[in-house]
């Protein structure tokens, strides 16, 4: 599926969209972390847990859980919530 | 004890600075009257620590995150021309109910024994001790205080700590014995090993607490900064919430050499510096810890104060700094000194300026500004044909 990168972590892909696979979120970000090492860990946690202000959404569709199911043909974007000075 | 010289051949310095928004690399003359800004690196960055492995002189290691991602390391061989992230940054194991601890900031960076190459230790928020053995790129928790009921109740929450965390810190290696360790928890007190990690315990008789507090509790105990003599390692000295402190080993008992200045400027603060080659000679930035704590410089004049004999007496050290509305703060690792002779000292503010002395403090000048808020300050010399000069 194609999976948006948001600027912050472009420095582990090249680019804004790339393609990953997997049946679940967590699958996919696995998947991700093996094309780019250290991806997943600068997203989530040691306890598996989402980092703090990142969100994820498939199409359009605001999701949380590392098991939720994904389609081959879904579209992924990984958006982070910025805030602060 | 005899003092090792000062090496005539000792590279200039360079000044490694982390900031809230990135690092810089701040290079000085052999005179240390010339400095030269590289940098930013890492812009936008939270930088933690910026530390060069004194063992090859070359290797360089940042702790950072952003706002978003996660906590990791970098690593440089080239004096930042080129970085590469760890494979595997400091995480606490994954507990199976994973409701288990993340890190959430590297904050500490320490490099190992000399006698073990590639050894780093990092200090971490929330409270946790990491070890790499292989110059930084893979870490793992390090010594049993993960998982022991009374560190993890020393160590406390979130709750407990600085504003943005509770952090382990001052990571300390005796350089006569790999096996002997000390760190500091900003909530929870100093702690020693003499086995390599495998056992802690804590080392905080004589210190003082805040008032209608248990001062045998280690919970309760809030150290700024240790600092372990390089020319005696048997004298260490200690910035504390309650204090400034020096021990003189193998007692166990510290004393409160902060009595000993001006009751107008107190001896709260948060860094420390210890003179390469004179155990008794240290240096502090004084900061206001009166009512709820501005710590800025005392009435808004700023000062590092020395002693020269361990702290029995101290010289106020102003010569060049502003001489009134100046409300500084300085952070916990953001003062440091280069092993020259006579030594310079360097300080950063949260006010992004970086202030030198070329002679122990005598006199100051300001010789970066401009800076987002400065976080960390180590001074390194690195081997000549290091990187871009």
């Amino acid at each position: 599926m194609n999976v948006l990168i948001p600027t912050p972590l472009r420095s582990y892909t090249g680019q804004s969209m790339v393609v990953a696979h997997g049946a679940t979120l967590g699958e996919v970000l696995a998947d991700l972390d093996a094309r780019y090492p250290g991806i997943r860990f600068r997203i989530v946690d040691e306890q598996d847990r989402l980092r703090p202000h990142m969100r994820f959404f498939v199409n359009g569709h605001a999701i949380r859980d590392l098991s939720h199911p994904l389609a081959e043909a879904s579209e992924l974007a990984i958006v982070q919530a910025l805030s602060g000075g | 004890m005899p003092a090792p010289s000062a090496a005539s051949a000792t590279p200039p310095p360079v000044i490694l600075v982390a900031t809230r928004k990135g690092a810089w690399l701040i290079h000085g003359d052999a005179q240390r009257s010339r400095w030269w800004l590289d940098g930013p690196h890492f812009l936008g960055h939270i930088l933690n620590h910026l530390v060069l492995d004194p063992r090859d002189g070359r290797t360089l290691l940042a702790a950072a995150k952003t706002g978003h991602l996660g906590p990791t390391v970098f690593r440089s061989a080239d004096l930042g021309v080129t970085w590469r992230e760890a494979a595997r940054p400091p995480a606490f194991a994954k507990t199976a109910d994973g409701n288990g601890r993340a890190v959430d900031q590297v904050f500490w960076l320490t490099p190992g024994h000399p006698s073990e190459p590639g050894c780093w230790y990092a200090g971490t928020s929330p409270q946790g001790l990491f070890r790499s053995e292989d110059g930084g790129d893979t870490w793992t928790p390090f010594s049993p205080i993960h998982d022991d009921p009374d560190y993890l109740r020393w160590m406390g929450t979130v709750q407990d700590g600085t504003p943005d965390g509770p952090k382990l810190h001052s990571i300390l290696v005796d350089p006569r014995d790999p096996a002997h360790l000390y760190f500091a928890m900003s909530g929870g007190g100093v702690h020693e090993s003499r086995d390599g990690g495998r056992r802690f315990a804590p080392l905080l008789k004589g210190l003082e607490v805040v008032e209608g507090f248990d001062v045998a509790d280690p919970t309760f105990h809030d150290p700024h900064c240790l600092r372990i003599s390089p020319a005696d390692p048997d004298r260490l000295y200690q910035q504390n919430h309650c204090g400034l402190y020096r021990l003189d080993r193998p007692g166990d008992t510290w004393v409160r050499i902060g009595r000993n200045l001006p009751a107008g400027v107190g001896d709260i603060g948060f860094p420390m510096v210890v003179h390469p080659r004179d155990r008794d000679r240290a240096w502090i930035f004084p900061m206001d810890g009166q009512t709820v704590w501005p710590r800025t410089s005392p009435d808004g004049k700023p000062a590092v104060y020395g002693t020269r004999d361990g702290g029995e007496t101290w010289q106020r050290l102003d010569a060049g700094l502003p001489r009134e509305q100046a409300w500084w703060t300085v952070k916990r690792q953001a003062m440091g000194a280069d092993q020259l002779d006579p030594v310079g000292l360097y300080f950063g503010t949260t006010s992004g300026e970086l202030w030198a002395s070329a002679d122990e403090g005598a006199a100051w000048t300001c010789i970066a500004r401009h800076l987002p808020e400065i976080y960390a300050v180590e001074v390194a010399h690195p081997a000549p044909d290091t990187g871009r000069r």
